[in-house]
């Protein structure tokens, strides 16, 4: 078997806007339009990434949240309705989802090895968290590869910041060493927004863009200076500064999403790509792809 | 129509008594007190459960079921290896509308949630699913906003009663809850259950304790405190107690009893039963403003930048202080810098232009004001502050010359305990009134020099405004504030002189 790799990884956010707002026929309720911007940068990132062959999407997702540990979806294939529990007004999607139900025990294993608390997740009757199906349908909306879903140990509100890093980041290590050993090539994706304070109502029409704006300077001063150190290469930095960042700016990366991902790349030093950022309903994102394969001359 | 909240009550939110009871003595425990508390709730009298759920997080306001039936398999997203959660529930859905308007009423942001499908939280269904397995009564289930504090949640309780009254609705009101709601971080044998730590332990005795008492709003003025002791910090604030209080006046006249008491996966699970005390000792303790609208602070849609000047919360990690008094006043983002009640002598200020001064009710203008109390001037005589500030401006209350502590009135009160008058020093009422002014306004980081405008009552133009005069010459020669000087038939206490100051903050 040969030596399995991660083709490329990217920071892929969830907001269930970006899937209202593009009418894909698995979601119930229709928009006019919103939110362009990152829809399009979804677009130019799907564009590099459907000229790469890989087997199977790795996702962490802040939606998944768990207290005792960290879980993997462990059945081969999940199918229901999704409704977001914030926005139900604009997510209600219809998943039929397939699992690599050997890669994620690999990855379980792996970790179990290095000591984190691990559980495989085998109930049938299991919703997939909304932010796992949007960050999965804007980056392959023809599903048609399997993905392996890993829950958000919460370990930053148990503990700290500080904490929380050093466990996803483990996880991160043990999920590289287990892509690695099953010979699978594998973009990895950290679903998580930058800044997250969201405003706390809706305008009567959700994707009313004369409405939509950071919830307030500084958050996107944090969201800049976060950007430019991941887009330069620069991520040990952004490792280092990630629990001032995660305080300072609410972030969603509390959930140890890009942690994960950083630690599972082996913190690049070459240039991400930054395709796109704006904001949703208050809050910070940005779509960044790691190209992992042309950093080994595969392009 | 005249409906009641005819009990109340508290229950954990794991799903171990409903899906593992049989697996661990306390969890059977915490099931048959669940049992116990259905039955007390069948002989209440109730025809509407009102459900107020921890583990439903809301973002945009807070969310109400009008799903009349709605029906679903929840797994939950730690214990899903317990099994699966199916329900099929009943909604008092007519109850829901009018607590959804009453909320809009109060200034709340609100939305009814009437969707197949949707994700009723496991805390809500944990609670319905053991305490009304038949559907006998119709649930109400409300989420809990994530950003939202005091302020916030007893306007939403005071909506609910707002729906209850005019539903006619008899309504028992269920808090779905942990106490301490540190969980143990790895998987554990059923048999090893255990609250997670000592620290955590006492805490849930204390609550319970209280609770116990029917100090309901004891409890709600500690929440605080609880949330920084005993609780992972998910959300703002321990909130359920301010819902819950909200709900039965924010008072302690209840009756109450422990039903049951046992750690889930370490984090601390009770079920308490509350009922109206029908001889109440008038043990009404609360300190903390009363609120009737919520004014709000967050109109960020707007886009005008006002936005970032106020209510900025951190959601996860508040520290008990951050933002906590914002909009609790019924002014508009207003924040307490000293909880100590006080203020000068003013029933002039009181009517005129104290806790009143800014706007109140829903609408108007965001503007941020500080109120601000200090120990070293005179303590009240009514529900004001020593001063307020707005933009750069200060407000003071009306000051008189009483003594911080003591009440002692330099040159003597102008009348004895039986009402007559008696001799006084102008002079020295009118010095001290000064050095009061002084005193607040250095609280409040300004000074004498940055006085702009005063008005001062006098209750004896003729006999004393040479000598008040004389001592106003001493301070306010070289700062030359303006100045107007009324008489006036009295003041509240026994004093001659009383200022109100306009000041640069």
């Amino acid at each position: 078997m040969s030596r399995g790799e991660i083709v490329a990884a990217a920071l892929a956010p969830h907001p269930p806007h970006l899937v209202y707002a593009e009418n894909p026929p698995q979601n119930e309720p229709v928009s006019e339009c919103g939110w362009e911007n990152l829809r399009w940068a979804y677009e130019r990132m799907r564009a590099n990434l459907d000229k790469l062959d890989y087997d199977v999407i790795v996702i962490l997702s802040p939606h998944w949240q768990t207290y005792v540990g960290t879980h993997f979806l462990g059945l081969d294939n999940f199918k229901s309705l999704s409704v977001d529990p914030v926005f139900p007004n604009l997510f209600r999607y219809h998943y039929d989802i397939d699992v690599d139900v050997e890669l994620a025990r690999a990855i379980h294993d792996e970790a179990a090895a290095d000591g984190l608390a691990v559980k495989m997740m085998e109930n049938p009757d299991f919703r997939v968290d909304y932010g796992t199906i949007t960050s999965c349908h804007l980056t392959r909306p023809q599903w048609d590869k399997p993905i392996v879903c890993i829950s958000s140990n919460r370990s930053r509100q148990y503990y700290s910041v500080e904490v929380m890093q050093e466990m996803t980041a483990q996880l991160g290590r043990a999920t590289a060493r287990a892509i690695e050993k099953s010979g699978k090539r594998a973009l990895v994706l950290a679903s998580n927004s930058l800044s997250h304070r969201h405003f706390v109502t809706e305008s009567e029409i959700p994707e009313d863009m004369s409405k939509e704006h950071i919830t307030s300077h500084h958050l996107y001063l944090w969201d800049m200076k976060m950007i430019e150190l991941l887009r330069s290469g620069r991520t040990r930095e952004a490792h280092d500064l990630m629990p001032e960042f995660t305080e300072q700016a609410m972030s969603e990366t509390d959930g140890g999403g890009l942690t994960w991902l950083l630690a599972a790349l082996d913190y690049p030093e070459y240039e991400a790509i930054v395709h796109g950022y704006g904001t949703i309903i208050g809050t910070g994102n940005a779509i960044i792809e790691w190209p992992c394969h042309a950093q080994e001359g595969g392009e | 129509m005249s409906g009641e909240v005819v009990m109340s009550a508290v229950v954990p939110v794991h799903p171990h008594p409903l899906l593992a009871a049989k697996e661990n003595a306390g969890w059977q425990n915490l099931a048959n007190a669940y049992e116990e508390l259905r039955q007390r709730i069948i002989a209440s009298g109730a025809e509407t459960l009102v459900i107020y759920s921890t583990t439903w997080p809301s973002i945009i306001g807070h969310q109400l079921i009008n799903d009349p039936n709605p029906k679903w398999t929840l797994v939950d997203d730690d214990f899903h290896d317990l099994g699966s959660m199916p329900y099929d529930f009943t909604v008092d859905v007519e109850f829901a509308d009018a607590w959804n308007d009453a909320n809009k009423e109060r200034g709340l942001t609100s939305r009814g949630i009437n969707y197949h499908g949707f994700p009723i939280d496991v805390g809500s269904v944990v609670a319905v699913s053991l305490l009304n397995p038949d559907n006998r009564w119709p649930v109400s289930i409300v989420s809990s906003n994530v950003y939202s504090n005091r302020a916030e949640t007893i306007v939403l309780a005071k909506s609910c009663l707002a729906a209850i009254e005019r539903t006619g609705r008899k309504v028992a009101v269920i808090c779905a809850m942990s106490l301490s709601n540190r969980m143990f971080t790895e998987p554990i044998e059923a048999k090893d259950d255990r609250i997670h730590s000592l620290k955590d332990d006492e805490w849930n005795r204390k609550i319970l304790e209280f609770l116990g008492q029917g100090r309901l709003e004891d409890v709600a003025q500690l929440s605080r405190q609880i949330h920084t002791q005993v609780r992972v910090q998910k959300v703002v604030s321990f909130k359920p107690m301010w819902f819950l209080s909200g709900v039965n006046g924010q008072n302690n006249n209840l009756i109450g009893e422990v039903l049951a008491y046992e750690a889930l996966h370490g984090a601390g699970g009770a079920v308490v039963h509350l009922l109206p005390d029908p001889n109440p000792s008038g043990d009404k303790e609360y300190d903390e403003d009363d609120v009737e609208y919520y004014s709000g602070d967050r109109d960020v849609l707007a886009g005008d930048g006002e936005a970032q000047d106020v209510g900025w919360e951190n959601p996860e990690a508040d520290d008990g202080k951050h933002g906590e008094e914002v909009g609790e006043g019924d002014s508009h983002d207003s924040e307490t810098v000293q909880s100590s009640a006080g203020a000068g002598d003013g029933a002039l200020a009181v009517k005129g232009a104290s806790q009143d001064g800014v706007a109140g009710g829903v609408g108007g203008t965001v503007e941020r004001t500080v109120m601000i109390n200090t120990d070293s001037a005179p303590k009240p005589v009514g529900a004001y502050p020593h001063a307020r500030r707005v933009g750069d401006l200060l407000y003071l209350s009306g000051v008189g010359p009483r003594q911080a502590g003591s009440d002692e009135i330099p040159g003597g009160a102008i009348k004895n305990g039986s009402g007559q008058s008696q001799d006084y020093d102008i002079k020295a009422q009118t010095r001290a009134c000064i050095e009061n002014v002084k005193t607040i306004l250095e609280a409040a980081g300004s000074s004498l020099e940055k006085v702009q405008d005063i008005t001062v009552f006098l209750v004896d133009m003729e006999r004393d405004f040479a000598g008040y005069n004389e001592i106003y010459a001493e301070y306010f020669t070289t700062i030359g504030a303006t100045r107007t000087t009324l008489a006036i038939t009295a003041l509240p206490t026994p004093i001659a002189v009383e200022m109100k100051v306009i000041a640069l903050s």
